[in-house]
């Protein structure tokens, strides 16, 4: 189930928008239909914290045996924070993608590519497509 | 058609299974336009016995290292290879077989890359080595593209002078058209000054590569290079001659990143340059960018260990263009022959190897440079290969009358060296003997007094 | 029959003092070390190799390859890799003393045979593709297309030069070409841009019109292509490429289903690789060596890798002065060895010989094909060149029988898999490459084989294969925490 109150990217990545100190932040992570979809995850690549990311810009990798997905930024700005514990418990993106397996936190700079995300409505409605 | 099994009653079984009425017309999809309206221009069909003479007439028009006593090095050496290397590696199940994509049916071909990685891991002091690469000089350039991608510097490579001069020209062919700089560091006595090098290193250069024994059979300063490389945040490249580590510190000890090599001399004869075995070994921290196969190991699903290849993701098979390395074959036979080589060589054999081609060498660079007419060009112990000036400058002439008397002599350098085009490089390997030696200083003896009498 | 010292890894049947290989005794004046090696780069001990001597090593390996299937002892029906036959005359002049102890830097009056070898090789692989020069340096299949499109973007900058034409950027590939396309593409310093396939597996020339540009240096097209169709549209799409002023490259892994039937330079192609190591029967040893030589047209000539053979009177020379080359893709001259097994095999066959082989492969790819069809679904029709590719997708949803799972179960049945998951545009795809040098009977077993797994419970399959040294390897735990060498502790 994907949760209501989160913003979806076409590329599986979800978002959560909060603001803090006056700054807006978004929380990323990735889909369980992506999750599923990878299979046997085994190694991935988080983005340096600091680096300034556009929308849309590939920010960092994910690996099955054999497939290799990147990871793209929802939304620009700058990344805060990585779940850096993350590529050595992979298991925690199938356990729960969408809360201990979040990705990267950005700090928003431009709020104009979260028009682009869709709802959990219309996301599901993109994975039962891509599902056929 | 020697290798072909249908016979006519075959055949027009077969057609008629597929529903058409001649093989013709299992053609239909390419356009009859297209089609080529002639046989091609080939010399006829030869059966095994004409093929075999014909072949046998064109090997007889070529002297070969054994005919003549070869003294040629220059990255490929005339080094002894056990017999047992021929008869295993030549064993149909390791010659005729693929790169291991069912694992169930190719442990032998895994577990033998498994074994080549360590014995390579284990000879240059490396963590992780992959199971092979082309030869030793797109070895370099794939290890200055691995430096590349890890340090994020896509500009500049430094490289000394003393490189073998065949890598530094790909190196060049490759780096092009990415629009890096490669900086090359002349080695005008022999060797390169480790200070000229470090200066040359900056924050924008993504390696150093040195070559340990250099083109030259010369020393470089690895260590200084290697601290200096690091100081700048570049990776340490060093390309060596496998034989060497019997003797000389390995790569691992004095810090190198990515370690190169080409393997020929590990069990793989001369077969005019090729196909020979790149080798390429790293620190664990760099094994996702490492170009090429690599096996592991892992267990079945009944708990018993076996190998697969493994870290497949890098490869362009999945990857495409984002790919290390666009890289699809390996050089699994010569792997397997090194691995074997290594194998029945042991520390001891390899030692020993090592230590008769520096003996060796010594005394002929003695000798040669006690002939009249010749000196060392430079004055620097060496290990396997040396670098012989012949005054009056006619090298050409020089090894071409010493090739009258049975000798492949030398490499001429002015082809690569303008500044040493007086001079050439010979290499004495562990079948060389004392007579060989002595004979060769007595014909360059005589052929090069002629030479400088009647330059004068 | 069980062999336990087959598993063991060299470095466990290690035992120190034991020796594999005795060197001669130095006959040069005897010198201490030290005198002749400086110490700073002396080890203090020789590397830590396993000790093992001879019959150690020859129970070892041979042992380990009786692991391995081998086209000499199997059916290797692995499509896109042409696992033919690879014949023993070949073996034998391969290793005479005057083809394999040549040194690469002897002179050329001592190689005149080799030399006269390799220039005739040089003109009948011209004669092949239809194209106009070659070179024989590239190590490999990917290392030709790399070649091939150093020499582009060197032909292309020459150009610019002349013509002050802006820099030609992009690399176009179709989506169902080999991997190596767009890496090689990536390599060369150009941007890949990938071109749809239409549902029959052809260029999709709407999408290709759409992406060709003035910035298009070249477009790379196997045909017959990844599904063992032969694309008819391809002297439309020469013309198209042309017309935008870039090259057309063909991919060679599949001339084993033209040879004399049809050459790419007829077709519009403008350079080629051939991959000699399977279309002219070099052996596969466990992953290579390969070989990669192209051809081009002789616009193209000027820029390909130094140094080519060339014939000056009745002297055979190599050629170095040639200012427009891009340098050396590879040190010394190339595979040599690989290079002296394909001109046997072209001198084997001959001009009809090597039309036959085409036609033989393609007869049994059909022949396959129309034995396996109403039970596998081929996605791409009822005829194919010299492979094709089926579908599993079906059986897949139907019973949960995946292409691997067959792939894996015919091993048990004791013939090597077909390709599978490749390309990646057919879903559960089996590709199946018989090659010529099978019989019918071969094929008749095969079939059956796949026939009757297809009729087993979906456990049984899942659980194959059964019978080989070992099951199916955890690869999840290979890549997560990888083990790529042995160490002590271990």
């Amino acid at each position: 189930m994907n949760p209501p109150n989160l913003l979806y990217a076409k590329t599986h990545e979800w978002t959560r928008v909060e603001e803090s100190g006056g700054a807006k932040i978004a929380t990323v992570g990735i889909t369980a239909f992506a999750v599923e979809a990878l299979t046997d995850l085994v190694f991935m690549e988080l983005p340096k914290v600091g680096r300034q990311v556009k929308a849309g810009e590939a920010f960092g990798e994910i690996e099955s045996v054999k497939a290799v997905s990147d990871l793209y930024a929802p939304v620009t700005g700058e990344v805060i924070e990585v779940n850096s514990g993350l590529p050595e418990k992979l298991e925690t993106l199938n356990a729960d993608p969408f809360g201990a397996g979040w990705v990267a936190k950005i700090r928003i700079t431009d709020d104009s590519a979260l028009s682009n995300l869709m709802n959990a409505a219309a996301y599901e409605k993109q994975c039962a497509e891509e599902a056929h | 058609m020697p290798y072909t099994f249908n016979t006519p009653d075959d055949e027009r079984a077969m057609l008629s299974a597929i529903g058409v009425d001649s093989i013709d017309r299992l053609f239909d999809g390419i356009p009859r336009d297209m089609w080529l309206s002639r046989p091609l221009d080939l010399p006829p069909a030869m059966g095994e016995l004409e093929l075999t003479a014909h072949l046998s007439e064109l090997a007889a028009r070529n002297s070969p290292a054994g005919d003549k006593v070869c003294f040629l090095g220059g990255g490929s050496y005339d080094h002894f290879v056990p017999a047992a290397v021929d008869q295993l590696a030549g064993r149909g199940e390791f010659y005729t077989s693929y790169t291991p994509y069912q694992p169930e049916v190719s442990q032998g071909n895994l577990q033998a890359m498994f074994e080549y990685q360590t014995l390579i891991a284990q000879l240059t002091g490396m963590d992780v080595s992959n199971a092979s690469l082309y030869d030793g000089g797109s070895a370099v350039v794939e290890a200055a593209m691995m430096a590349m991608s890890a340090t994020g510097r896509r500009g500049k490579i430094v490289v000394l002078g003393s490189v073998h001069p065949e890598y530094r020209e790909i190196l060049d062919t490759y780096l092009l058209p990415l629009d890096a700089e490669v900086v090359t560091i002349d080695a005008p006595q022999g060797a390169a000054d480790a200070a000229a090098v470090a200066s040359a290193i900056d924050d924008r250069t993504a390696c150093a590569i040195v070559q340990q024994p250099n083109f030259f059979g010369c020393y470089e300063a690895v260590d200084e290079i290697g601290r200096a490389a690091h100081a700048a945040g570049a990776l340490f490249v060093v390309s060596v001659d496998p034989i060497s580590l019997g003797l000389l510190r390995r790569p691992g000890d004095y810090g190198a990143d990515i370690v190169v090599a080409e393997g020929q001399s590990l069990g793989t004869p001369l077969l005019y340059g090729g196909p020979y075995l790149g080798i390429m070994a790293c620190r664990e921290a760099f094994v996702r960018r490492m170009p090429g196969r690599i096996a592991g190991e892992t267990v079945d699903r009944h708990g018993r260990r076996c190998w697969v290849l493994t870290l497949q993701t890098r490869e362009q098979h999945i990857r495409r263009e984002k790919a290390t390395s666009n890289i699809c074959t390996s050089q699994g036979l010569f792997a397997l022959r090194a691995a074997i080589y290594l194998s029945l060589m042991g520390p001891q054999g390899l030692r020993e190897v090592a230590e008769l081609c520096l003996r060796k060498t010594r005394y002929a660079a003695e000798r040669l440079a006690n002939v009249d007419g010749l000196s060392l060009a430079f004055d620097r112990p060496t290990f396997k290969e040396f670098v012989v000036r012949a005054e009056g400058g006619n090298v050409e002439s020089l090894l071409a009358t010493a090739a009258d008397d049975g000798f492949h002599a030398g490499v001429p350098l002015g082809r690569w060296y303008p500044q040493l085009k007086d001079c050439f490089l010979v290499a004495v390997t562990e079948k060389r003997t004392r007579d060989e030696i002595d004979h060769l200083a007595t014909s360059l003896g005589s052929h090069s007094r002629t030479l400088a009498t009647s330059h004068a | 029959m069980r062999n336990q010292q087959a598993t063991q890894l060299l470095f466990e049947l290690s035992k120190p003092g034991r020796r594999g290989a005795k060197l001669p005794a130095s006959d040069v004046p005897a010198r201490s070390l030290s005198d002749l090696l400086p110490a700073e780069h002396a080890a203090a001990f020789p590397p830590p190799l396993p000790e093992l001597a001879e019959p150690d090593v020859v129970r070892h390996f041979t042992n380990l390859s009786t692991k391995n299937m081998s086209v000499d002892t199997h059916f290797y029906p692995l499509g896109s890799c042409t696992m033919k036959y690879n014949s023993k005359r070949n073996e034998r002049i391969a290793a005479l003393p005057g083809l394999a102890n040549l040194h690469p830097y002897q002179s050329e009056d001592s190689l005149q045979g080799l030399l006269q070898l390799l220039y005739e090789l040089q003109g009948m692989l011209c004669e092949i593709s239809g194209l106009d020069a070659a070179s024989l340096q590239p190590a490999a299949g990917a290392h030709g297309e790399l070649t091939a499109l150093m020499v582009a973007a060197a032909y292309f900058r020459d150009r610019a030069q002349q013509t002050g034409e802006p820099r030609r950027t992009k690399v176009l590939t179709p989506d169902s070409s080999h991997g190596t396309n767009p890496a090689s593409a990536a390599v060369a310093g150009f941007e890949a841009v990938t071109v749809r396939s239409t549902p029959d597996g052809f260029v999709d020339l709407a999408d290709l019109r759409a992406k060709l540009d003035r910035q298009t240096a070249v477009f790379m097209i196997t045909n017959p292509n990844t599904l063992g169709l032969f694309d008819r549209q391809v002297r439309e799409i020469a013309h198209l490429v042309h017309e935008q002023g870039g090259l057309l490259y063909l991919d060679g892994a599949n001339m084993n289903a033209i040879l004399g039937v049809a050459r790419p330079g007829d077709f519009g192609a403008d350079m080629m690789h051939f991959n000699p190591h399977k279309t002219f029967s070099g052996p596969h040893g466990g992953g290579g060596p390969g070989a990669g030589p192209i051809t081009v047209r002789a616009m193209l000539e000027p820029y390909l890798p130094s140094p080519v053979v060339t014939k000056v009177g009745d002297r055979y020379r190599l050629a170095f002065d040639r200012p427009k080359s891009i340098g050396r893709v590879r040190s010394f001259f190339g595979n040599t060895g690989v290079l002296v097994r394909a001109y046997c095999y072209l001198r084997t066959h001959g001009p009809d010989g090597l039309r036959r082989v085409s036609e033989q492969a393609v007869l049994n790819a059909n022949y396959l094909l129309a034995k396996v069809k109403d039970r596998l679904s081929v996605p791409h029709g009822d005829r194919c060149m010299h492979e094709f590719v089926a579908s599993a997708a079906k059986i897949k949803a139907q019973r949960g029988i995946s292409a691997m799972d067959i792939a894996k179960r015919l091993l048990d049945y004791g013939f090597h898999a077909p390709t599978v998951y490749f390309p990646l545009t057919v879903k559960e795809a089996m590709m199946i490459e018989p090659t010529e040098t099978e019989g019918k009977e071969t094929l008749d077993a095969f079939a059956d084989a796949l026939v009757r797994i297809l009729d087993e419970s979906p456990e049984t399959l899942h659980d194959a294969p059964h019978t080989t040294p070992i099951s199916r390897p955890d690869e999840v735990r290979a890549a997560r925490t990888p083990v790529v060498r042995w160490s002590p502790s271990a």
